[in-house]
């Protein structure tokens, strides 16, 4: 399959991009607002065109263990939700961490707590970015801002993920998962018949028997293999850290925002720069790494920075901490499934942060 | 003379009474003294090494006592999250069905905090083996009601005896599984006495002989004891199973298939 333009939802993208990314399994339940990912693996097949098994799990503990077992035999395995579901994850996520097993979790968050609503929100970035479940782990957290990057981050988390044996997660929303945008599909990737040396396949007499758990009875054992842990993630921020700088280069005030609020930040720019006020946008690509350097960066350089977000303020602590007190730093946002506007941003620029 | 005899002589086929099957590991298991779970763990282990398929199966370890069972069994094995074996079972078939999958749970595992994936594994007819141990009771966190702990029972949480009224029935989970289409081949059984042990070795050896023809879920509930949860010898543990637990949980088939 070559690579392809196509008009789709967010979900939709995600979705058929898994299939050409050679993605052996996907275990999912549906809960809006990201069934569309589940219902298109169904419609489509994927067996038949890569051999991609596709199963509706009775539960989201089912479905993420599911990815456990698959994960474990060295397989390319995902499952996909939305907050509540997320939440019912945590367990088999927090295993997943600590057996050290790639695989991809795709939240499309919607606001809360409880049931909440249906509608997009940016309230789950403690829960993906601070560990979530129990115990000291991270997972490596993508924010796609458009249907593209639905696509493209799902091969990108697939590698990191079997690069670092680590879960990835896709931090999407709402307002992503459902809006259609055109969207480059990559060729179709061969499914890999390769297992990693760690995986469950089957003892052979020329390799001792593979295990994967996360038990250490030991608790000497258990520090050793937190340390080990902790290097890792340590490695990641080395390295693996993205994200993009918007009209930076002049500016005096900086947002900083990611996903659906980085889009709406980028108008805010337009609008703000009508009125003479230099701003520009830093949009965390990865939330975990997150761009610390950068930020801290740029603090030397901007007055003052207002997140924007779809929550009470989260990730403004991250940004807090990477200024480390050099300048103001405020949060604002819109909760309960609103979406911000452009024009409430600069409203608040002025009067947090230009004003303040 | 007898200064001659050396182990190295004396062990010749022809003296050989009985040998450790080699899909068993040399680690002295954390079983205590009595423990069925010893004896379970050994016939499978014995029925893999004599299907020659140890290079082609996948078990999945519960959270309980046997939650180290990849210590004792010479296998790949995956560890699951409490009650979550037959989901994680599940991906590994549908993933890699030429291969072999088993789960090995206990009663905690696999009818209180599992009961969902049980349930539904089963109902989906996954091609896997699934060993369930059920002692009555929580052993490995000490002796806690299990959802299989008989009417009137004590234990650390039903200490004047397990009320029905108020604490729920002993869950006969074999039962519930028979019903379904999923499951092809149902079983109860036990692992006190030779005869038993050979009888529960061969329900083993047809369930995996069954899944390599892909005929849908095989389940084999093994009665077994507990001798430190219920504070009994062993000797006192199986002689109570045998007086108290097989009359609630009697021994036998559920569900045969046409094929037998
Ligand atoms: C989510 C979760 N809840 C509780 C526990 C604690 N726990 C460990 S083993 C166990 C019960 C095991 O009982 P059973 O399955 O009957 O196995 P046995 O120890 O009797 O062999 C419990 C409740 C846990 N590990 N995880
Ligand atoms: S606590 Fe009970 S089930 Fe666990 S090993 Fe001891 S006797 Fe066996």
């Amino acid at each position: 399959m070559e690579r392809e333009l196509r008009l789709m939802k967010g979900n939709e993208a995600i979705a058929e991009a898994a299939i050409r990314a050679g993605a052996d399994g996907y275990f999912g339940y549906p809960i809006t607002p990201q069934s569309e990912v589940l219902e298109y693996l169904t419609m489509e097949k994927p067996h038949e065109r890569t051999g991609m098994i596709i199963l509706q799990a009775e539960s989201e503990v089912a479905a993420i263990n599911m990815v456990y077992g698959g994960a474990a035999c060295g397989k390319k395995v995902m499952t996909s939700s939305s907050s509540p579901g997320i939440s019912l994850k945590q367990e088999g996520i927090t295993y997943i961490a600590g057996a050290e097993l790639p695989c991809l979790i795709v939240n499309v968050v919607r606001g809360g707590p409880g049931l909440g609503t249906i509608q997009p929100a940016q309230s789950d970035y403690f829960q993906a970015t601070k560990g979530g479940g129990h115990g000291d782990y991270k997972l490596i957290v993508l924010a796609p801002a458009s249907v593209q990057e639905m696509a493209d981050f799902v091969e990108l988390a697939f590698d990191l993920a079997f690069k670092y044996r680590n879960p990835a997660m896709i931090l999407s929303d709402g307002a992503i998962g459902q809006m259609m945008e055109k969207v480059w599909l990559k060729p179709q990737k061969e499914r890999s018949r390769e297992f990693p040396e760690w995986a469950t396949t089957g003892k052979t007499p020329d390799r001792e028997r593979n295990i994967i758990t996360s038990l250490n009875l030991d608790p000497n054992k258990q520090e050793d293999f937190n340390h080990k842990l902790q290097a890792k993630y340590r490695e990641i921020e080395k390295n693996e850290v993205l994200y993009e700088e918007f009209q930076c280069d002049d500016a005096e005030y900086l947002f900083v925002a990611y996903g659906t609020s980085a889009r709406v930040c980028q108008k805010a720019i337009e609008l703000a720069r009508e009125e003479g006020i230099k701003v520009g946008l830093l949009r965390p690509i990865t939330l975990f790494p997150f761009p610390t350097v950068i930020i801290s960066r740029l603090a030397d350089q901007v007055k003052g920075i207002l997140t924007v977000e779809m929550s009470a303020g989260q990730m403004v602590e991250d940004v807090r901490l990477a200024v480390n007190g050099k300048i103001p730093v405020e949060h604002w946002g819109r909760m309960g499934g609103i979406v911000p506007t452009p024009e409430e941003a600069v409203e608040n620029l002025k009067s947090k942060i230009i004003g303040g | 003379m007898s200064d001659n005899i050396t182990k190295g002589k004396m062990i010749k086929p022809e003296n050989l009474v009985y040998t450790k099957s080699r899909v068993m590991t040399d680690n002295v298991t954390s079983y205590c003294p009595g423990c069925g779970h010893g004896t379970a763990h050994r016939i499978i282990a014995e029925v893999i090494e004599e299907m020659d398929i140890q290079s082609e199966i996948i078990g999945v370890a519960p959270v309980g006592c046997s939650v180290l069972m990849y210590d004792f069994l010479d296998l790949d094995i995956q560890q699951a999250a409490h009650g979550r074996a037959p989901a994680v079972a599940t991906a590994i078939k549908r993933l890699m069905p030429e291969k072999f999958v088993f789960t090995y749970q206990d009663d905690g595992d696999l009818a209180a905090i599992g009961t969902a994936e049980t349930i539904h594994a089963c109902n989906r007819g996954e091609n896997i083996m699934i060993v369930f141990i059920n002692n009555g009771i929580y052993g490995m966190t000490g002796g806690q009601m299990a959802p299989t702990t008989l009417e009137g029972m004590k234990s650390s949480t039903s200490p004047y005896g397990r009320d029905v009224a108020t604490m729920g029935n002993p869950l006969k989970m074999t039962d519930i599984v028979a019903t379904l289409p999923g499951t092809y081949y149902v079983t109860r059984q036990s692992v006190q006495k030779p005869a038993n042990v050979r009888k529960t070795k061969k329900a083993i050896r047809k369930a995996l002989e069954y899944q390599k023809l892909n005929r849908g879920t095989c389940f084999i509930e093994i009665v077994s004891n507990c001798p430190s949860g219920w504070k009994m010898t062993p000797v006192e543990s199986n002689k109570w199973m045998e007086d108290t637990m097989f009359p609630y949980y009697p021994l036998g088939d559920f569900k045969v298939p046409e094929e037998d």
